[in-house]
């Protein structure tokens, strides 16, 4: 019997070639339409499947953002543990370590600690009113790292009593798979609902900027594409890199004009302890309120007009959608390398013709990661019922400098009358 | 290699290699105990330095056993791309706790203020860079290295890194959180040794054949007491409870303040069960001190999982030391193994169970936020205080 750490050490050393294959997928269309399509040539036929599943996600898409935010969030959640599953699953093909002890218990595990760890973070953020009424989950949050730590601990300590002796190497690049997962699929998921949560614009627009570019440049790609832009997707093109650039800008600016005329993509998703929902109503912010701008006199040649009315939140689409051109697709290269280096050709076979979840996803995570950034640096200030609740857990004689030092602030400002006495 | 020093090798030449190598490890020990001690007196800036040099050291001697593993040490590009990822992710970590330690500072320095403000996004720039630099530098027939050392990096940068700022938080917060969880860890080491080597008979964990239970439980209770009575002497002096602040005016590290309640001794009254072995009725002793139980406590039973998980390790990828740095021990890695859960613990701990909001970086947001917002936020804080009779 071969030992197992023999094999995998050599397979380490050796180049990628000597790496055995995965089998291929199975072929997951549905009957319907393969019947309808039957007359078709091969060729065809993938293109009308990718398609038809192309217009279907879309279309769900609509249907859960007409739902709402609690189904957004939802939605958001079971596409991270389905990519979480798959990348994982890849894992044990890759290793053969499918029946490794514990090891899938404790993968999930981790994910279950993080995710805690996560939405304990945000739902005390932004359900304070919520929490407050509840007495076990006032003690909860006052102690939720410590309780989130104690969990990963306990899994940790897990890991490393399940260690077997023939097992050691490749429980640990389980250990450090699953790391590099939960660090990939579960921090960017919890910053595409903080997304959510700051308005629903700031999750359609970035979203919907990644997909126009994956359809346009696939298109211009289609009839103009000619050279060859990196080596890792033979089939991208510049052409295609290009025209995909300009149209999804030009999409962003169009979209967000439309989505920044609605209070309900705009404001803010708040909770409502009274009804127990969500609400999106508000004062539109001054991002999301029609303002003129006087057109620059190189462009007023070309356009022909002096001032035009936009919203300001159209300059901020145009970040967002260079972004998603220019470096989203650095996202679906990584994703290529990955798996092209593991030999698998897609990273499941969820989704007719378009392969797994993850397929889908590859170049979103860039994106996500990059608008919390940008928000967080030029849109948000700090959150104020957060720091309301960080001020009311402060001893009193903190708590009394803290007041004169800001009533002092406000007088000068004059915000405050100095003859009100407190 | 052999990397004792000459000077030991003569010195010690007559005796058998057993002892020989008991002497050197023994010698050794004493010499980081005094560096340390050393490095304690000159206070909180070298300290700082010295963290992060062990933070750099460690993180090198892990992605040189990648290298070593994979046979990856000429992959084009990977040696500048760890080295990168090393900078950006310190370049954030630092820039955060600067941004809060240093507040006053920032401000006044125009160059420092705009890194400060968009500090986040200059990072995730930065890190991007490297992201794409690494997806540019795959090359056909390596793919699979290349993406191991990707991983590798990572996760090496997700211990390494985040603790090492981990223990600096812990250090701001006053000098005795840094020093009784990393001595309390140390007495855990050697006490267990101790006990293992005069009266281990049964063996801990099939991981480290050379760990028993006796070792185990006679570690827990020396670094128990060992804690207590550190913390004891410890807590009567201001440099060491006092949080470590920047002054202004000096440009200079300070620590001075009215210490907290903490470390100011209080009358316990002794629980009856104790009191007829003891023969105290009531006993005065820092609150700090029942805190040290905790810590310790930590330092002994979950500490030495991290030493487990380093022994795990070192048996997956066939070698026995992390590195040769210190003779007789190993490389640094080998003696922070158990470090590293220990300073998020004493991080969580004291985020969970001690500080409160820092009262200044509340100042700072207050002020970002819109006139209404604040006004709100003022008579909600008013009204609040006026409740309790604070007002």
């Amino acid at each position: 019997e071969v030992d197992l750490e023999e094999r995998l050490c050599e397979l380490d050393l050796k180049s990628d070639s000597d790496v055995p294959d995965v089998p291929p997928p199975t072929d997951s269309t549905p009957e319907i339409l393969k019947r309808a399509l039957s007359g078709l040539s091969a060729r065809w036929k993938n293109w009308w499947i990718r398609g038809i599943l192309s217009l279907a996600m879309i279309s769900g898409f609509f249907l859960i953002i007409y739902l709402g935010s609690f189904m957004l969030m939802l939605l958001v959640l079971s596409i991270q543990v389905k990519c979480y599953h798959e990348i994982i699953t890849i894992g044990y093909r890759v290793y053969h370590s499918y029946d490794l002890p514990w090891f899938r218990s404790l993968s999930w595990y981790f994910l279950l600690c993080v995710n805690y760890f996560f939405y304990g973070e945000t739902v005390a953020d932004y359900f304070a009113t919520f929490v407050q009424r509840r007495e076990q989950l006032q003690f909860l949050i006052r102690y939720h790292r410590f309780i989130s730590f104690a969990l990963y601990l306990t899994g940790f300590c897990m890991f490393v009593l399940s260690l077997v002796k023939k097992h050691y190497r490749l429980q640990f690049y389980m250990f450090a798979w699953t790391h590099v997962t939960l660090l990939i699929t579960v921090t960017q998921s919890h910053l595409v609902i903080q997304n959510l949560f700051e308005g629903m614009i700031w999750f359609l627009v970035p979203i919907s900027s990644v997909i126009c570019n994956d359809i346009t440049a696939y298109i211009f790609g289609f009839f103009f594409g000619r050279t060859p832009l990196i080596k890792l997707s033979p089939k991208k093109t510049w052409e295609g890199f290009i025209g995909g650039f300009f149209s999804t800008v030009v999409f962003g600016f169009i979209f967000s004009y439309f989505l920044a005329q609605h209070q309900y993509f705009v404001c803010p998703v708040e909770y409502n302890s009274e009804t127990n929902r969500f609400v999106t109503e508000c004062e539109p912010s001054e991002l999301f309120q029609m303002k003129k701008y006087s057109v620059p006199p190189l462009l007023q040649a070309v356009l022909g007009w002096e001032t035009v009315h936009m919203y300001p939140f159209q300059m901020h689409s145009f970040a967002l959608s260079i972004f998603a051109s220019l470096i989203g697709p650095f996202g679906g290269f990584f994703a290529s390398g990955f798996k092209r280096a593991f030999k698998i050709k897609d990273f499941a076979d969820t989704i007719p013709g378009h392969g797994g979840i993850m397929d889908r996803f590859d170049c979103q995570y860039l994106m996500a990661t990059f608008v919390h950034v940008y928000i967080t640096s030029f849109i948000r200030g700090p959150n104020p019922s957060k720091l309301l609740k960080q001020l009311l857990i402060l001893q009193p004689e903190q708590q009394l400098s803290v007041y004169k030092t800001l009533k002092s602030h406000l007088v000068e400002k004059g915000i405050l009358q100095p003859s009100l006495r407190g | 290699s052999d990397d004792t020093p000459e000077v030991l090798n003569r010195a010690l030449s007559n005796l058998s290699s057993r002892w020989k190598n008991w002497w050197v490890r023994g010698i050794l020990t004493l010499a980081m105990i005094t560096f340390f001690f050393i490095i304690i007196y000159l206070g909180p800036m070298v300290l700082m330095t010295i963290v992060m040099c062990v933070q750099i050291k460690c993180f090198h001697e892990i992605i040189t056993i990648g290298y070593n593993v994979y046979h990856s040490y000429d992959l084009p590009w990977f040696r500048t791309l760890s080295w990168y990822f090393l900078l950006c992710v310190n370049y954030f970590f630092y820039g955060e706790t600067v941004t809060d330690y240093f507040f006053t500072l920032v401000q006044r320095e125009e160059p420092l203020r705009i890194l400060s403000k968009y500090h986040r996004f200059i990072s995730f720039a930065l890190y991007l860079t490297g992201f794409c630099m690494f997806v540019l530098s795959l090359v056909k027939k390596h793919y699979r290295l290349q993406f191991y050392m990707f991983g590798w990096t990572h996760v090496t940068l997700l211990i390494v890194v985040t603790q090492s700022h981990l223990i600096i938080h812990n250090l701001f917060e006053g000098m005795i959180w840094f020093i009784v969880p990393i001595s309390c860890v140390i007495c855990n080491d050697i006490m267990a040794y101790m006990f293992g080597f005069f009266f281990g008979r049964t063996p801990l964990i099939k991981l480290s054949p050379k760990k028993t239970w006796e070792g185990f439980i006679g570690g827990f209770f020396s670094t128990v007491l060992f804690g207590w009575l550190l913390s004891y002497v410890m807590s009567g002096y201001r440099c060491f409870t006092c949080p470590v602040e920047f002054n202004n005016d000096t440009n200079s590290f300070t620590v001075d303040c009215e210490p907290s309640e903490l470390f100011q001794l209080q009358e316990y009254n002794i629980p009856l069960v104790l009191q007829s072995v003891v023969g105290w009725k009531t006993v005065r002793m820092y609150p700090f001190q029942i805190h040290s139980i905790a810590l310790s406590t930590f330092a002994s039973l979950i500490g030495p999982f991290g030493g487990f998980f380093a022994s795990g390790f070192k048996r997956a990828f066939k070698i026995k030391d992390f590195a040769n740095t210190i003779p007789g021990h190993g490389g640094i890695m080998d003696r922070f193994d158990c470090q590293y859960l220990m300073a998020t613990f004493v991080n969580v701990y004291i985020a969970s169970f001690i500080r409160g909001p820092n009262p200044s970086k509340l100042i700072q947001q207050f002020l970002t936020l819109r006139p209404d917002q604040q006004l709100h936020i003022f008579n909600t804080l008013k009204a609040h205080l006026v409740d309790r009779g604070i007002l």
